[in-house]
């Protein structure tokens, strides 16, 4: 049995050295140059910028500086109701909307001890895993365009996205902003035709992920420009609070799916891929390992599907006032641990609504990888930890 | 009939600088050919703009720009109007003459390189006895205007690409050159017209084309990968990596400036795979003997075309590779192999005719080749992995 | 081998490019706007109001409650409530809402505001090239832009509508029923004490006298036959609960009733 990610934790946190990020001294002679990359650069994934000093070519010093998307999202929360922050909610990461919404009403339901259907919980694994497939392809293809490949993965990549999208449209009636999750189930039930439509792209993907990965796999430039850069040693990121696929390629098996066991993941059997060498290569490879997990939990999924509700016939969609306490929900999202903290006073707002973002938490640890690379490869390692603005801003 | 066909330019320079006297008609006819060559390489020039356009879009499952005119043909007048009316943005600090000079400088030292090709039977401008090296001093004149363009625009993203540019380029002539040197040592000469009529003879209906030696499909491949890096095109474009530092040595460039240096780029696209055409391919000369009848041009025309679309194909497919793999790769891999080259060359006329040459040579080529792959691989601990799952 | 990869790479695309001239898959550009994928039936863009029948004012079917108003996230909705009451899809007066502006450029397309309506008034509508160049009111829409009737509804979600149609019929038979069995009870009162009270009933000022004064008005006649009082109820709940919603008179209306009652209390009898 291997060690949990909490034995790990402080088993080497006695170890010598390991928390102060790599000295790179500047070579001695010329100036350091310094440059900003960003805000309005081709592949920061968005407003965000990044003050290098550059020795030559190596980095010496990076800081991350963003901000240029906060759209105040958790005071908002606090002015509005419970089901009205939940389409703000989509607008976090905004690529993945379903699996906020599902965190957010995973932490709700905890606040206000309410149950789910069986059918709803199925369907939310569905759209859940649906979300973590497409979120892995874009996030290889954008991988493959920073290192030049001239946008040709991204487009097959989001060819294969535009399929799931259509699913998501047929269901939940809106392509990115679904809005789909209610504490204690789902809003609509999900007809046989959209269930046949389901099982028809789950059965075309895997077609798509062997081609994907033939396509760049063995190619060696590929190969050359990220195998060994960009290494995030565990035991700095289990201190960072680095989670999701970038943690489990640094060789910490930690996947809140088997954690928590949340939702209705035991009956699933799906397996964690791990790295071994924690560089940019085994990010890309781990998530493409996931989607074909996430693959499998689909067609398992799909094929066990109950009948029944999708919605707690107790549940109240208005005037919804969950008693004082508090909660903290978390799922295993794309890009990590997306978590809610409320607070609730037993008025219809929340009095303190936090969200834990998976990707700034992950963004920590830039630095610490960037430090004596080339400029080029910040670009590469910056897109292997896969983030999106609005989650790092909210 | 097909003679005409053929011979259809010349024959036409013959006819309209017949109306001039006798001492004009030399001068006449020069400055015919390079009216001839200033009108169809553009017009290549935009071909290949058009076909990497829709080509890049087919395989990336879209259809390219199909709006201005049918299927989009008109689409690089399109591009030319737009550059054309675009403001011409100077940054203040930059030098101004060398920010003017540089496009120029560019774009007339690729229309240099094209007075030694040999288009067509009796085809060429200029006859000269070492028409292969006047090339390539042409050729590394461009690696000037880069740097120029870079310096004067006093802009650190500029001089960065800049560098990276001349390096790269610097770097890339030596295995340019080093297997256009194998074809000299075969053929004996530099002129490039004498190599076309070298290769111009047929066995058995097949060409006598260098590329069908082993010897010449090792130094093509190495020809094709150095012409990718002179060039500046993908996997080696680093210099103008977009998703890098914007545009490189260009980005300070607007309007007509910035088409005319992408006109210096395509030409200079278009001028080297025309050189390896000639060098390896057969120059103007059909694949096989009962095809003799379609104009000498024509087959020039379309190798080079040919040579365009792979270019396009490989841009469309590979990532790119970083500044010091680049060098790295050409110091260490492509420089060792082309000095092998000659080597087995040498062995290839030294051993007279017959077949066992081939399998030697052959041999040769492809256990060093395998060999120092694996070890490149290994030495820097490349290579696809396996993975492991938690239990 | 160095430079197998790049080889599969390079049949890749040449096989993606052959592809995308025979084959859909590969090719999947949709020359908007000569061709337009249709959008799915459960889709949603803006908002907008339904109406029954022909006349939009008339047969509006919000209330002007204004629920929407308050649980709308980005708060884009604005309603006044009217001073006067109309006749809603039942019979019942109801008010009305005398101004209803949606701002569309801020609405976030959540449909909570479909969800928490109790009297299925708003829905959401397919239609999403509304841009316009207009800066100042372009895009925000009032009631008679909102407006959309019934037909348009079961056009652009034909599922959602018959659900919708059919839970509204339940819920005029439920009240219908109610009626029915209040006429009933109220016949049963008024015909034991046997009032001799005369046919003509003064009639009410507000239009359309409801179910209740239309039984009331059968229960006061002299008869006590239960099938003429059922057959007067189902006429007065008839008449104002025609689709096209226009009242008649006050002052007609329990004569009309009273005069087909009383030719068919001497044919039934």
């Amino acid at each position: 049995m291997s060690e949990t990610a909490t034995d790990l934790r402080f088993s080497l946190a006695r170890q010598e050295g390991w928390n102060r990020p790599p000295v790179v001294e500047p070579d001695g002679e010329g100036e350091l140059l310094e440059l900003a990359m960003g805000p309005h650069h081709p592949s920061t994934h968005g407003v965000f910028r990044m003050d290098v000093v550059l020795d030559g070519e190596r980095v010496i010093k990076l800081k991350p500086v963003f901000g240029y998307l906060h759209r105040n999202h958790e005071k908002i929360a606090e002015k509005t109701s419970y089901l009205a922050s939940m389409p703000y909610t989509d607008r976090l990461d905004y690529f993945c909307s379903l699996t906020n919404n599902w965190a957010y009403a995973l932490a709700v339901e905890k606040l206000s001890g309410q149950e789910v259907p069986e059918r709803a919980e199925y369907l939310r694994v569905i759209l859940a895993e649906l979300t973590r497939v497409q979120n892995h392809a874009s996030s290889i293809g954008f991988l493959l365009q920073e290192m030049g490949a001239s946008g040709t993965p991204l487009m097959y990549a989001f060819r294969e996205r535009e399929k799931v999208l259509d699913l998501f449209e047929g269901l939940t009636g809106s392509r990115m902003m679904c809005n789909y999750m209610r504490f204690g189930g789902c809003r609509v039930d999900a007809s046989a035709a959209w269930l046949e439509q389901a099982r028809k792209v789950v059965t075309e993907l895997p077609v798509f992920v062997d081609e994907f990965e033939q396509f760049l796999r063995s190619n060696e430039i590929l190969m050359a420009r990220s195998q060994g850069m960009g290494v995030l040693r565990p035991e700095l990121a289990i201190n960072a609070g680095v989670t999701g696929p970038m943690l489990r390629a640094s060789g910490v098996n930690y996947d809140i799916r088997k954690v928590d066991h949340y939702g209705i993941y035991d009956r699933f059997k799906f397996r964690v891929p791990l790295g071994d060498h924690w560089d940019i290569y085994d990010r890309y490879m781990v998530r493409m390992l996931e989607m074909r997990e996430s693959i499998g939990i689909l067609e398992q999924a799909l094929k066990e599907i109950p009948g029944g509700p999708v919605m707690d016939p107790k549940a109240k969609i208005r005037g919804f006032r969950p008693k004082a306490g508090e909660a903290y929900g978390r799922i295993e999202a794309p890009k990590g641990e997306l978590g809610f903290y409320l607070i609730s006073d037993g008025s219809p707002n929340p009095y303190r609504y936090r969200v834990r973002p998976p990707s700034l938490i992950n963004l920590t640890v830039l630095e610490d990888m960037c430090l004596g690379h080339n400029v080029a490869d910040v670009v590469l390692i910056f897109g292997s930890v896969d983030i999106v603005l609005g989650e790092v801003d909210r | 009939m097909t003679e005409k066909a053929d011979q259809l330019f010349v024959l036409l320079k013959d006819w309209l600088v017949s109306f001039l006297p006798g001492n004009w008609q030399g001068v006449a006819g020069v400055i015919l050919g390079v009216i001839g060559i200033a009108a169809i390489y553009p017009t290549l020039f935009a071909l290949a703009v058009l076909m990497e356009r829709k080509g890049l879009g087919r395989m990336q499952n879209r259809i390219g720009p199909n709006r201005v005119g049918p299927f989009g043909v008109l689409q690089p007048i399109a591009d030319a109007i737009k550059s054309l009316t675009k403001e011409d943005v100077v940054p203040v600090n930059a030098d101004k003459t060398v920010h003017f000079l540089a496009p120029v400088v560019l774009v007339v030292v690729a229309f240099m390189g094209f007075a030694v090709l040999p288009a067509g039977r009796n085809m060429v401008l200029v006859d000269m006895d070492a028409s292969l090296l006047f090339y390539f001093a042409m050729g590394a004149s461009t690696e000037v205007s880069i740097f120029m363009a870079g310096w004067s625009s006093r802009n650190k993203y500029s001089l960065l690409g800049a560098m990276r540019a001349v390096a790269q380029m610097i770097s890339y002539e030596v295995p340019l050159l080093l297997s256009s040197v194998v074809i000299v040592m075969m053929t004996g000469s530099l002129s490039l017209v004498k190599i076309v009529e070298v290769q111009h003879h047929y066995t058995w209906g097949f060409p006598h084309w260098y590329i069908l030696t082993p010897w010449g499909l090792a130094a093509f491949v190495m020809y094709a990968i150095a012409a990718t890096a002179e060039t500046n095109r993908s996997p080696f474009d680093l210099p103008e990596g977009e998703s890098e530092l914007v545009a490189g040595y260009f980005t300070e460039y607007s309007g007509f400036k910035f088409a005319l240096f992408f006109l210096g780029e395509y030409l200079g696209m278009l001028s080297i795979s025309g050189l390896g055409t000639t060098l390896f391919l057969g120059g103007w000369s059909a694949p096989f003997s009962f095809l003799e009848w379609v104009p000498s041009w024509i087959w020039f025309f379309s190798k080079v075309m040919l040579s365009i679309t792979v270019l396009i194909w490989v841009r469309g497919t590979l990532p790119r590779l970083r500044q010091d793999q680049l060098m790295n790769f050409a110091w260490k891999f492509v420089l060792p192999m082309t000095l092998l080259n000659l080597g087995v060359a040498a062995l290839w006329r030294f051993m007279g005719e017959g077949w066992l040459r081939w399998i030697v040579c052959s041999a040769i080529l492809i256990v060093v080749y395998v060999v120092a792959g694996r070890t490149e691989m290994r030495r820097k601990h490349f290579g696809p992995r396996s993975y492991r799952y938690a239990e | 081998m160095l430079g197998e990869g790049i080889l599969k790479g390079l049949a890749e695309t040449a096989k993606n490019f052959a592809g995308s001239f025979v084959s859909e898959d590969r090719l999947t550009t949709v020359e908007y706007p000569e061709q337009r994928i249709p959008t799915a039936e459960a889709a949603r863009v803006f908002p907008f109001l339904v109406y029954d029948g022909t006349d939009w004012e008339k047969g509006l079917r919000c209330v002007a409650c204004q629920i929407c108003e308050k649980e709308c996230p980005p708060k884009c909705i604005y309603i006044e409530k009217s001073k006067d009451k109309k006749p809603d899809y039942v019979g019942k007066m109801q008010i009305y809402p005398a101004r209803f502006d949606i701002d569309v450029s801020v609405c976030m397309s959540c449909q909570i505001c479909v969800e928490v309506c109790p009297f299925e008034a708003i829905k959401m509508d397919t239609e999403f090239e509304l841009s316009t160049s207009d800066r100042f009111g372009g895009l925000l829409f009032d009631r008679e832009q909102l407006a959309k009737s019934n037909e348009h509804y079961h056009k652009i979600h034909p599922t959602e509508a018959s659900e919708v149609d059919a839970r509204l019929a339940e819920e005029k038979a439920k009240v219908e029923a109610k009626a029915k069995a209040a006429a009933a009870a109220a016949a049963a009162k008024a015909a034991a004490p046997a009032a001799s009270v005369t046919a003509p009933v003064k009639s009410e000022s507000t239009p359309a006298a409801g179910a209740p004064k239309a039984a009331e008005a059968a229960a006061a006649k002299p008869m006590a036959q239960t099938t003429t009082a059922a057959k007067a109820a189902d006429a007065a709940l008839n008449a104002p609960a025609a689709p096209s919603g226009k009242p008649a008179p006050a002052s007609t209306e329990p004569p009309k009733t009273a005069a087909p009652d009383a030719g068919s209390k001497t044919s039934g009898e």
